[in-house]
């Protein structure tokens, strides 16, 4: 209740202080409005921006020129302060929007000048196939394997349930399951151990009732590694069934 | 013909002393044995004169330094002979019969029992090689061998009339053997950015690419008569046993290597009418055999895990070993040729990439005996008598070991070494001695001993 009590009160003194403040600036001019009645004295901030040319390749400079009135700071968002008018040149890496805040003692203005940034033509990708392709990286996860084994370990367990309920939800989509070895050993022996790696993958996928025509195998032993250093580190990395879309 | 010559003929000296020594012993793991092939058996010692320049033709220095070199070279290399030092050698060149001073020969300093000699001389475009093989303990008919080539003059055929000579010589007394010098050695090389299959002299000399394929080929092997190249490709459906005409100079078919997307490693039989390969198309690894034609594919095995590497025994040419994964880490085994009477033959470690010998007795294969996490341990060919078990080891502390593969002498076994990344292809005589380095250029692999 103390604690209740010593709240309220810090309230009302900072309440009976605003009103007491509030009373001595009534000779100022309210607070800028649309509605402010015309022909008052302090004038609402005006801005403009233009950006030239407007759609760009990466590289390509930009003029950015603006003007404002009535302003006292203005600022353009991931550029800072600028003058009141001006002209910069800018080189933007992704398209964007250049957001121009101007404040002044009558109010704010805001004004927005868009540059877009056209594709490298080499990305001409079907947004869909992107986003499959994402969306399968993201959700289908590789499995990995002990030294010299290809039996699946727990956490490869979960990892290929997982895959399996996501390739359950998209009934579309084909798998290449590649198995992978570490460097160690022959590469003949290691092309049939990394085959025994994919299909025991495969395995875990069937008995998840994943269908068998949506999977193919390739044993890639240690002829593609994912990385080549002599530690236990990259000799896990390369221990795998690593999956790809069937395309 | 070669195959069937080499059944009939008695175990070379080298094996007999080989044998013994394993026989003799229980060897140690770190036991560096040293069975030298002159060691219990008497090497020959024999001089190679300088042949005679005969004629004025301006190619005949160029192409008989090359003669000269090769042929010294291929009975240096022949793991038979004890060859007199070019500076201990008479200065003499005889060039015929008539010339041949014995005595120069076999006294001091030379003290030769054989010499070869001869002349060589070019015309019009003509090589022609006169060479003979004396006996100087024969003081009355000294004469053992006397040849005649005569070929296009060029530093290939200079090179190939040595070898020929050569194994002439070998093979007359070297227990009636034939010789290697005119064999080749198939091998995955990675010169050309990709793995594609190559091929040089036994020697290392004359190294060019065979396939173009532009994928990742492996295992070659030629078959017994050397018209044909099986090797494993990958392609976009996994992997293949693809064939390669040496006669056509081309890809031909092979159906039988195709289904599953994973046929690795294949082998001939020495007969050449059947290719044994390991398949996944069942689902799990195992041994197939198939005619050489590419019909009628057969299962031999039936183990759960990696079954891969197969080699027949060339003598009966009814066995095969190979490496099975079913107990964990690799193993070599052997079985008969219907897949019965499995046997295992080594007891430990990570054994791999067996090849059997062309007199059926031994395996060579890569060895790491105390393999394991976090103790690479040591890579090393090794040869095991197939019937007492006994095994010693040829290659000692120098880089990792892998894949040998006897030469038809028996003598000889190639393999590969990688030393520090770089992976290249050595040969040696069957008891670890004489190893020489064949390749120096890139990354090369799984080499592959023609049969003749």
């Amino acid at each position: 209740m103390k604690q209740r009590n010593r709240i309220l009160l810090t309230v009302a003194v900072l309440l009976a202080m605003l009103t007491v403040a509030g009373c001595k600036k009534k000779t100022v001019a309210p607070p800028a409005s649309e509605e402010a009645p015309p022909g008052t004295s302090i004038q609402t901030p005006t801005a403009q921006i233009t950006a030239t040319p407007a759609v760009v390749s990466a590289g390509d400079q930009v003029v950015l020129s603006w003007k404002t009135t009535d302003a006292t700071s203005v600022s353009i968002d991931g550029i800072g302060d600028v003058p009141t008018s001006g002209v910069k040149t800018v080189t933007p890496t992704e398209s964007t929007s250049y957001h121009l805040l101007a404040r002044g003692p009558g109010g704010s203005a805001d004004a927005t000048a868009r540059v877009t940034l056209n594709a490298p033509p080499a990305v001409v990708v079907p947004t869909t196939t992107v986003s499959t392709e994402e969306e399968f990286k993201a959700n289908v996860q590789d499995a990995f394997f002990d030294y010299d084994t290809y039996d699946i370990r727990g956490d490869a367990q979960a990892t290929l349930a997982r895959d399996a309920s996501w390739l359950a939800s998209h009934p579309d989509i084909k798998v290449v399951i590649g198995g992978y070895c570490d460097e160690r050993g022959s590469n003949e022996y290691n092309l049939a151990l990394g085959q025994n790696r994919a299909d025991a993958a495969k395995n875990a996928l069937l008995t998840a009732g994943v269908a068998a025509t949506r999977i193919r195998v390739i044993s890639y032993g240690k002829e593609k590694p994912f990385c080549s250093e002599s530690t236990e580190e990259c000799w896990q990395q390369n221990r795998r069934a690593g999956f790809t879309l069937d395309r | 013909m070669k195959m069937h010559s080499l059944k009939k003929h008695r175990i070379h000296s080298l094996v007999a002393c080989l044998l013994v020594m394993l026989a003799a012993s229980q060897l140690k793991a770190q036991d560096w044995v040293h069975t030298g092939t002159n060691l219990g058996a008497d090497r020959i010692r024999i001089a190679a004169a300088d042949f005679k320049p005969v004629g004025a033709d301006p190619q005949v220095p160029a192409l008989k330094a090359t003669f000269d070199a090769t042929l010294y070279s291929d009975l240096a290399s022949a793991g038979i002979f004890d060859v007199v030092s070019k500076s201990l050698a008479p200065q003499a060149t005889p060039g015929s019969p008539q010339e041949m001073n014995l005595a120069q020969w076999s006294q001091a300093p030379a003290n030769a029992t054989m010499v070869a000699f001869g002349s060589l001389s070019s015309d019009n475009g003509r090589l022609s090689v006169l060479g003979w093989l004396f006996d100087l303990r024969n003081t009355t008919t000294p004469q053992v061998l006397g040849k005649q080539y005569n070929e296009a003059a060029s530093q290939d055929m200079a090179r190939t009339i040595a070898h020929r000579f050569a194994d002439e010589i070998i093979l007359r007394l070297g227990g009636g053997i034939n010789g290697i010098a005119e064999t080749k050695i198939y091998f995955v090389s990675t010169r050309t950015g990709s793995k594609e299959i190559w091929v040089m002299d036994y020697d290392g000399q004359n190294q060019h690419a065979v396939t173009h394929l532009g994928t990742t080929a492996l295992s070659p092997r030629v078959s017994p008569d050397n018209s044909r190249l099986a090797f494993s490709a990958l392609g976009p459906e996994g992997w293949s046993i693809r064939m390669y005409s040496l006669e056509l100079n081309r890809m031909v078919a092979f159906p039988a290597g195709i289904a599953g997307g994973s046929n690795f490693s294949p082998a001939w039989s020495a007969d050449g009418s059947k290719i044994a390969f390991s398949s996944a198309r069942t689902g799990d690894s195992e041994i197939w055999v198939a005619d050489a034609s590419g019909a009628n594919p057969r299962r031999l095995t039936t183990f759960r895990g990696p079954d891969v590497a197969p080699t027949w025994n060339p003598r009966t040419n009814a066995q095969l070993a190979w490496v099975s994964g079913r107990t964990g880490e690799p193993q070599v085994y052997t079985m008969e040729q219907d897949g019965s009477n499995v046997q295992r033959i080594t007891d430990s470690g990570y054994a791999v990439s067996p090849s059997w010998s062309p007199n059926g007795q031994l395996l060579a294969f890569s060895w790491n005996r105390k393999y394991g996490p976090g103790d690479p341990g040591g890579v090393d060919i090794h040869v095991i008598d197939i019937a007492s078990k006994n095994y010693i080891q040829l290659t000692h502390e120098s880089g990792s070991n892998d894949y040998p593969f006897w030469a038809p002498d028996n003598r000889h076994i190639v393999f590969e070494r990688t030393i520090g990344g770089h992976t290249q292809i050595w040969s040696m005589l069957a008891d670890g001695t004489e190893q020489h380095q064949l390749t120096h250029t890139g990354n090369n692999y799984m080499p592959d001993w023609s049969w003749k």
